[in-house]
Parts: structure tokens; sequence; C-alpha cells
């Protein structure tokens, strides 16, 4: 079985935006989502279960070289980098017309997501992407099991447990709930260069000018500005009457 | 514009974070459209009159019983291309978040997510989106239609309207797709909770890893009961097993934003922080004085919850009877 998973390359420390592009500064260090930790832990096991092979595949600048390199450390077979300056400042349908070119050309059984990304709070790529591809989804799986040629995932929802099956090939976006990822190893480590990583730019996807970026994003960033500030903290500490002090606040406020 | 607003239910109701978008849009567009998508759910478009829609889709079909996204991407995706709408909202949701990012891939259209607030500016709408932790608000837009956005739950209030208008239904026959339809439900375990949903609740209760044992949530459950609030929950303790995933508050959780909050036991690290931040009223009791949730929090109590919280229920109780 042949299981791609989706890595997304963020930035490590002090996020910001950046003013004049309006842009999340990504020229920073960086690191893996980690959400996307859990994914390619779950491909890891699935494949230690049944075999086949694991592809890392991401879109990023240059720098999310290092969140593959991780992926290939804890146990990936190959990788797919797609790098290119007309991609930055992609939105949701730009970089899910990139990511399914790069999954379309490697034809993976599963294709594994984490359940958000750790920068943008973002939850709706996979979704995009199943679409596109025309395959079933199942996101935010706890619980995974293959069979027979059909996956079956457990997940919560705002109102209990879900069991959903799909015939394979299937996308679908796993809670970092469902395992405990490993850390690579030493071995792992030093075996992650020599293992095949390629690099493509869009052209080489086959990818034409206008659907990627900020050109072929439909949503833009109009202006940031600072979170309204809240009302004054008033601090107490508990002398036994505070309680008292709780509901009274409430009362003022008509809160009780 | 002319804007259609996703209308999710659960049973019979149509939910509360739904509604409460359906009102904002009324008060953004004279036109406002719901549909409703399910298998026996004819009856819940009278219910959406009551909050101005004009007009209700609804499909009432079995391959829409089970709440899947895709066979809902199929729908909406004709029924937006069919009448020209340029605006769909949703509330998230697990379901709605996936019927989003589906129906953007299908329609090539641009979808804002986590927004807490809409508004004209200038003949274009604009979605506000708290980023980074909530510790920037960026304001969203789109290039063209349709304009796709997914609204924090609890943001906007239901409004019932004055005068329930006359409300038009309209059935629809959605073409399902094959792929769309290859997913199936095997089985759903509904936990029916005896309070309010978190998304719908005007005040929570939450309880963290302070508690120090399963059991002591029993306190914060009498304090919500008094209140008439729901129960919420911080990661660590659903996931040390204390306390259910659909409590769980925060950025692997679910954001909230009811009229009052009352953190219980939480120390507020930024996870946290971020899926309750947007709440009116803060109250935090935590022993630890330095505990983060004070700095955010509009009543901070340092002391013990096992004194502070069964006295606070007692006189809350007092005050109701």
């Amino acid at each position: 079985m042949k299981i791609a998973v989706c890595v997304k390359h963020v930035p490590e420390q002090s996020k910001r935006i950046d003013p004049a592009t309006k842009r999340l500064d990504r020229s920073g260090e960086g690191a893996i989502n980690p959400f996307d930790v859990h994914a390619v832990e779950e491909a890891l096991k699935l494949k230690e279960d049944r075999g086949g092979e694991v592809v890392v595949v991401s879109m990023g600048p240059a720098g999310a070289q290092d969140s593959v390199r991780k992926a290939l450390a804890m146990g990936a077979d190959s990788a797919l980098l797609i790098t290119d300056e007309a991609a930055a400042g992609s939105d949701l349908v730009a970089t899910t017309n990139v990511l399914a070119a790069a999954l379309e050309s490697e034809a993976p059984d599963l294709v594994l997501f984490g359940q958000q990304a750790g920068d943008s709070d973002g939850a709706v790529l996979w979704a995009a992407v199943a679409d596109r591809l025309r395959r079933p989804v199942i996101s935010q799986v706890a619980d995974l099991s293959v069979e027979d040629g059909k996956v079956r995932g457990k997940r919560q929802t705002e109102f209990g447990y879900d069991v959903i099956e799909a015939p394979i090939p299937a996308v679908l976006a796993v809670s970092d709930a469902i395992n405990e990822p490993r850390y690579p190893s030493l071995k792992g480590i030093m075996g992650a260069r020599s293992k095949p990583q390629r690099t493509v730019s869009l052209s080489e996807l086959g990818l034409e000018g206008g659907i990627t970026g900020e050109a072929g994003s439909k949503t833009v960033v109009q202006a940031l500005s600072d979170p309204p500030p809240r009302g004054d903290t008033v601090k107490i500490e508990d002398d036994g009457s505070a309680a008292e002090k709780i509901v009274e606040f409430l009362a003022e406020r008509k809160l009780v | 514009m002319s804007t259609l607003v996703f209308l999710e239910h659960h049973g019979n109701e149509l939910l509360k974070p739904s509604l409460g978008v359906l009102s904002k849009a009324t008060t953004l567009d004279q036109d406002v459209s719901g549909v409703v998508l399910g298998s026996g759910v004819r009856g819940l478009a009278e219910q959406a009159a009551k909050f101005g829609a004009s007009r209700v889709f609804v499909a009432d079909r079995p391959e829409l019983e089970a709440p899947l996204p895709q066979p809902r991407v199929d729908a909406l995706a004709g029924l937006v291309r069919d009448r020209e709408f340029d605006t769909v909202l949703f509330a998230s949701s697990v379901l709605a978040t996936d019927v989003a990012g589906g129906l953007a891939a299908r329609l090539g259209a641009g979808l804002n997510w986590d927004l807490t607030d809409l508004v004209q500016q200038n003949g274009s709408l604009i979605g506000k989106r708290p980023a980074l932790g909530d510790t920037v608000y960026v304001d969203v837009g789109w290039k063209d239609g349709p304009r796709l956005a997914l609204i924090r739950p609890g943001t906007f209030d239901p409004q019932g309207v004055a005068e329930t208008q006359s409300v038009e239904i309209e059935d629809l026959e959605p073409q399902f797709e094959d792929f769309s339809l290859a997913a199936t439900m095997v089985e759903q375990a509904h936990a029916e909770s005896e309070g309010p949903l978190i998304e719908d609740a005007d005040v929570i209760v939450a309880g963290g890893r302070g508690l120090g044992a399963p059991e002591n949530f029993k306190l914060v459950e009498e304090l919500a009961q008094a209140l008439g609030g729901a129960v919420a929950a911080t990661r660590a303790v659903v996931d040390a097993g204390w306390y259910p995933y659909a409590t769980q508050v925060g950025q692997t959780g679910k954001s909230v934003s009811p009229k009052l909050y009352i953190a219980c036991g939480i120390s507020g690290a930024i996870q946290h922080k971020v899926g309750m931040q947007g709440s009116g009223l803060i109250v935090a009791i935590n022993k630890d004085p330095n505990a983060p949730i004070f700095e955010y929090s509009d009543l901070g109590v340092v002391g013990d919850l096992n004194d502070v919280v069964p006295k606070l229920t007692e006189l809350v109780r007092q005050r109701k009877s």
C-alpha cells in the first residue's frame, strides 16, 4: 500500500505577519506542523502492519526541507517537496490546486493529513483536496483500521462518536489523539539524507501560472489590527468571601 | 448580495450557531436563503423562518441522512451555481468545516475561516479573524464570488423576528457524485448530554487539571447546573480521560464565546486561551497566583476551588430560588 502524508512547514517561534505583504513571515526558523507528526506516525504504523511505502509530500519554502527530513528520519521512504516563489501566498484553493496535482502524480492508496495547521489554524485542506481528487474523505480520525480494501475511522463530533468507512483510495485527516509519535532514532536521522527526495517547481508538476500563489488565490488579507483590549482584570485572594464577591461581580453585570 | 446560509441540524432541531449566522446574515443582506440538507428534515424549514430566512431550500434525501460532508458538497454546489449565490455562510462544526472545504474546491471559491465578525465596508464584505493565538486581528476579504465563510460558533446569537414572514420552501433534487457516496456511516454513538451543548451555552463552567481528580468534576457540573450552563474541559483533562472530547475547549477542541466563562483550576495556556477568549466575561479560580489565565480574565480569584466553587454554587442556587 502506498501512503502519502502531507506535511506543512510552519514558523517555530515569534510568529508574525509581515505588514508589507500581509503574509505570515516564513523567513525564520521553522518546523514540521506538530499535528502532521501524528499523520506521519500513523502512516508508518500502517506500513509496518501491512507493508508498502510512505511518501512525504510538502509545499513550502526551501526551508521546508527540514520538515521533510524530520518525517524521513521518523521512517518515511521518500519525499516530494514543491517549492516555487510563484506558490507563495497561496490560499486554500491555490494550495489545493498544487497539492492535488502532486498527489495525482504520486497516485497513493491513502492520503493522510494532520488535523489542522498550527500556523493558520486551518482545518479545511483535506476536504478540498479530496474533492479535487474525487476521493472519499474521513476527518478527525482518532482510531484507524484498514481491511479488505476499506478504511474505517472512528472520530468524535459535537454529539458523540461516528464510525465511518470508505473504500480505498481515500483521504484521511487524523486527530492528534490517534497516537504518540515516535522520536527519530540516530540511525533514522543519519539515513534520512540518503533517501530519495525530489524538489519540484510548479511547471515540473505541469501547473500553469495563475492558479497558484496570490494570483490563484480567491481570498485576500486587507488589514491587520491589534486585538480589542479587554477591560481591567480584578484579582482577589480568597479570604473566605471570594464566592460572595464573584456573585456580586456577576450580579452587577446581570449574569446571575 | 445574495446570501445562502447552511443550516445544520441534529435530531429535530436546527443548531443554534447556524441560526445565529442566519440572523447575522439578515442584517447584511435583505434577501437571505437558508438550506437544510438531510433525511426527514422538511419540517425544519419552518424553524428557519422564525430567524429571518425569506426562502429555505430543502433536500430531503436518504443519501443525506448521515452527517457526512461530500453529498452535501454536491447539493450545495448545484444550488449555488443554479441560483448564483455570491455568499455562502457556515457556522463552524466538524461537519460544516468539511463541507465548506469541499465546496471551496468544487467551486474554485475563496473560503475564510474562524471568523468572529462580518461587516460591510465600502460595499464589500469583510471578515474579522483572530490569528496567531488571537494576538492579531486580520481583516479578510474575497476577490470575487462565491464568497465562503466559516464563523466561530457562538459569535452571533439567533434573533427571532417579530413577525414571522411567510417563508418560501423549495425542494432540491441534488445530483450526487459516485465518490461523494463512497464513505458511509457504519455506527453512530450519540451520548445525549443533559445540559446544553457548549456551542449553544450562554454560560460555561470549565474544569482543568487543577481539579485534581476526575470525580471533582462534579463541583464544576453542580455550578454549571445552578447557572443553567454547560460544562467544558481542557485538553489536559480530556487527554487524561476525565471528561469527553466533545466538551474540550481550545486549539484542538472547540472555540466558544459564551456570555460568561468560569474557569476552575485552569492555568490558561495559549492553546486553551484561543478557544475561549472571545467570551463576554471570564472569571478564573486558580490557586496559583501566577497562572496565565489571570492575565486575560475579568475577575481572577486566587484560592482553593474546593472551597470557592461549592460556596459559589450554593449562593447562585439561593439567588435563583
